[in-house]
């Protein structure tokens, strides 16, 4: 416990480093092992592929081994019963030859082997070519060096009066020294001349050769047959995955809006099936895509002629409400005060009518941009202009900060100019007389336009509403203006159109402020903006 | 008997509407003839010669459109286009068809009628003065009296309108004119309304005057600003 501190202490430098490698080699094998199961999840192909061939490949070995294994004992099997009959035969004639040996005279060995092996029952072809060798009795010396290959457990066996075989090596014929796999049947003969062991050495070179075919037969056999169930594994799972693949894609293309896309399905198998069923999901998209189509069209055109058919009757009504408010001063007061009210309200069903028209546009996803570089310094006081009156009505004032040098913003200024119109219509509106103060920054990416009033403000959760279609925050309210109760909703749409951010923020008793965000370049994505929302003198007081 | 009023030819199907403007336009002194088929609009406008042309956009017979095309292609008369669309694709094919300026219904008479004025006024300019603008080597020459454009000896045909707007960029050769100036100038509209009038005639206007209308030397573009003439 206490000694493990001084460990840490020891090099926490050194521990550092070392930790830092281990983690980097281990991020670098996670990084690999992470490629590798990508590949391995993203293809069933090679999925079913490996599978097969580990299977498989487990199979073949073991049948293989335990084919091998029988064919070897087989052949050796038969090859050392047909040896020990060959020597049991032939012991009368290796006993003749060895009757008068005498291991003291050099030759008579020599000459008593020949004629064991020229003899046609021992030396026959029954079990093979064979050499014989003498195993002399214990003591005497062994001219013939081929005696040493003889193991010693076979000797003491054969000493023991019993016939004995082992596999050993052997020399490949009579006069060679190239040792090959062998059997070597050992038997007592008992001569005149004394006890001797008789050795044959059988060299099982044709047995091998015959053990190495087989296995190398098998062994071809069990490639070639991985190799068949591979190529048979891949080409199922091709005939299955290409239609997947087909239909991934199609599915793909599908989703990305081209609706006419379909797979081509032939046969009536599974197969076949995914793709009609598919077909239809397709064919059943398509008619419900064309049905809405269809309605937003006739929604459009709808729209466009209740726009013709309702203006051309206003612009009478129009005219003549003017012709009558024109010559009002020639009226009974009643009668004139009613043509006031007739020429003022049209003002108000008017834009009322611009609004809805304006909103169905959007609703119906046909409003365009008509985008064009300009200075929205120009937008700003041409909207500031456009509620003189208005503010002028409410005692307030309108401050108006913006940079000395053009701000050229790419923006369709009709629509910029709307914007801003009912920003600063809306903040006059909401005043209470109090000044609105409009501010103007830029930056290389945005350009923000900031409308800031003192009136009531908003209470919490309606910076969200104020957006909506006929919002009103306080609904006993009386309107001075006449807004429309669209007029936010259609800044908003105008805002989003041009790919811009407006926000609104307010706090009871602290006025509101509106924010509206423009890319600087047409198509750039907003990441900031150049004020803040929520005004700098609001921040101090709450310090 | 004052001065002779302007004669309007009104082509409008909607009757309620034409005899409102009929009242609206008798009690502003002009003298309207109205017609309600765009196929009779052609023979109207050869038999009345008005001074200027009221139309509606959508008419039977031949939309209003092809009314606009084929009273241009025989006069520069000008011609102000009442539309119920305001959106920019039909205000666009308005404009090129050859209309000089367009209101959008509904309208208040007071504005229609000023912009009638502003369409007939150009024709009492009298002012003895010869312009030139464009490249040295084919410059193009303005006699402002004789409302006559040349270049390189070939007279060039313009509606009363594009030679407002030549002889408005031509007189001070120097100055660029952001779209808004131009329209208070040429179309006499007092706040800035649409932009839209004044690409439209720049490119007609290039049409005729340029030798090459992609590569303008006439009258130039100033990116992010307006307009200005071709140094002299």
């Amino acid at each position: 416990m206490i000694s493990a501190p001084v460990e840490e202490r020891v090099g926490p430098a050194a521990r550092r480093r070392s930790l830092a490698i281990v983690r980097s080699v281990r991020t670098r094998v996670g990084r690999l092992l992470e490629r590798a199961g990508d590949t391995w999840r993203g293809s069933l192909q090679l999925r079913v592929g490996a599978t097969t061939v580990a299977v498989t490949g487990v199979v073949v070995v073991v049948i293989g081994v335990f084919l091998v294994d029988k064919v070897a004992s087989g052949v050796l099997h038969a090859k050392r019963d047909a040896a020990i009959a060959q020597v049991e035969a032939g012991f009368p004639v290796a006993r003749e030859a060895l009757q008068d040996a005498d291991p003291a005279v050099s030759n008579s060995l020599d000459q008593a082997l020949q004629q064991i092996a020229a003899n046609p029952v021992t030396g026959g072809s029954v079990a093979g070519p064979y050499t014989p060798v003498l195993g002399l009795p214990s003591g005497i010396p062994n001219g013939d060096e081929r005696a040493i290959l003889i193991p010693a457990e076979l000797r003491d066996v054969v000493r023991q009066g019993v016939v004995a075989a082992q596999y050993a090596p052997v020399p490949q014929s009579g006069s060679s020294t190239t040792l090959v796999r062998g059997l070597i049947i050992g038997e007592p003969v008992t001569a005149r001349s004394g006890s001797f062991e008789l050795y044959y050495m059988y060299p099982l070179t044709a047995e091998q050769h015959t053990i190495d075919l087989v296995q190398r037969t098998v062994l071809l056999a069990g490639i070639a047959l991985v190799m068949l169930v591979l190529v048979i594994a891949l080409i199922v799972t091709r005939q299955v995955v290409l239609p997947v693949r087909v239909a991934a894609e199609t599915a793909g293309r599908l989703a990305a809006g081209d609706l006419s896309k379909r797979i081509p399905a032939r046969g009536s198998d599974d197969i076949a099936r995914l793709g009609q069923s598919f077909n239809d999901m397709a064919d059943s998209l398509q008619r419900q895509i064309r049905r809405l189509e269809e309605l937003s069209r006739l929604q459009r055109r709808f729209t466009s002629d209740v726009s013709h058919e309702l203006r051309t009757p206003l612009t009478t009504i129009r005219m003549a409400a003017e012709f009558l408010h024109g010559s009002r001063s020639g009226f009974p007061p009643e009668l004139s005060r009613a043509a006031e009210l007739l020429h003022t309200e049209l003002d108000r069903f008017e834009g009322l009518l611009a609004d809805l028209l304006e909103i169905s546009r959007y609703d119906a996803g046909v409003a365009h941009l008509d985008s064009e570089s300009a200075d929205i310094r120009g937008v700003v006081a041409a909207g500031v202009e456009a509620n003189r009156l208005l503010a002028e009505r409410h005692g307030s004032k309108i401050v108006v900060h913006v940079p000395k040098a053009p701000l050229t913003v790419d923006m369709d200024a009709r629509r910029v100019e709307r914007i801003l119109r009912n920003l600063v219509g809306n903040a006059v509106d909401h005043g209470e007389g109090k000044p609105v103060v409009i501010t103007v920054a830029a930056d290389a990416e945005a350009v923000a336009v900031t409308v800031r009033d003192h009136g009531v403000g908003l209470r919490p959760g309606q910076a969200a509403l104020v957006f909506n279609r006929f919002w009103r925050g306080d609904p006993s309210r009386s309107r001075l203006t006449g807004g429309t109760g669209l007029g936010l909703a259609i800044a908003l749409e105008d805002a989003r159109l041009h790919d811009g951010w407006l926000q609104a923020w307010g706090e009871p008793g602290r006025g509101a402020q509106f924010r509206l965000t423009l890319p600087r370049l047409a198509g750039h994505t907003l990441l900031h903006s150049p004020l803040p929302l929520v005004p700098a003198d609001v921040d101090e007081d709450d310090e | 008997m004052g001065p002779v009023k302007p004669r309007v030819l009104v082509v409008d199907d909607d009757s309620a509407l034409a005899e409102m403007l009929g009242i609206v336009l008798r009690t502003d002194q002009f003298d309207p003839v109205f017609v309600a088929d765009g196929s009779r609009a052609l023979q109207a406008f050869r038999e009345t010669k008005p001074d200027i042309v009221l139309l509606d956009l959508m008419l039977p017979g031949m939309s209003g459109l092809d009314v606009c095309r084929a009273i241009r292609a025989e006069s520069g008369t000008p011609i102000i286009m009442l539309t119920a669309k305001s959106d920019t694709v039909d205000v666009v094919l308005g404009l090129e068809s050859g209309a000089d300026d367009y209101v959008v219904k509904p309208f208040k008479p007071k504005e229609l009628v000023a912009r009638m004025r502003a369409r007939l006024r150009h024709h009492e300019d009298i002012a003895s003065e010869t312009l030139t603008i464009g490249p040295p080597d084919s410059p193009v020459e303005i006699d402002v009296q004789a409302h006559q454009v040349r270049r390189e000896g070939k007279q060039i045909a313009l509606t009363p309108l594009e030679f407002d707007l030549l002889v408005a960029l031509a007189r001070k050769p120097r100055q660029v004119f952001t779209r808004e100036v131009l329209l208070e100038q040429v179309w006499g509209y007092r706040h800035a309304a649409d932009t839209r009038l004044v690409n439209v005639h720049v490119q007609r206007l290039r049409a005729k005057v340029e030798r090459d209308p992609e590569k303008p030397e006439v009258v130039l573009t100033v990116r992010g600003v307006g307009y200005k003439a071709g140094p002299p």
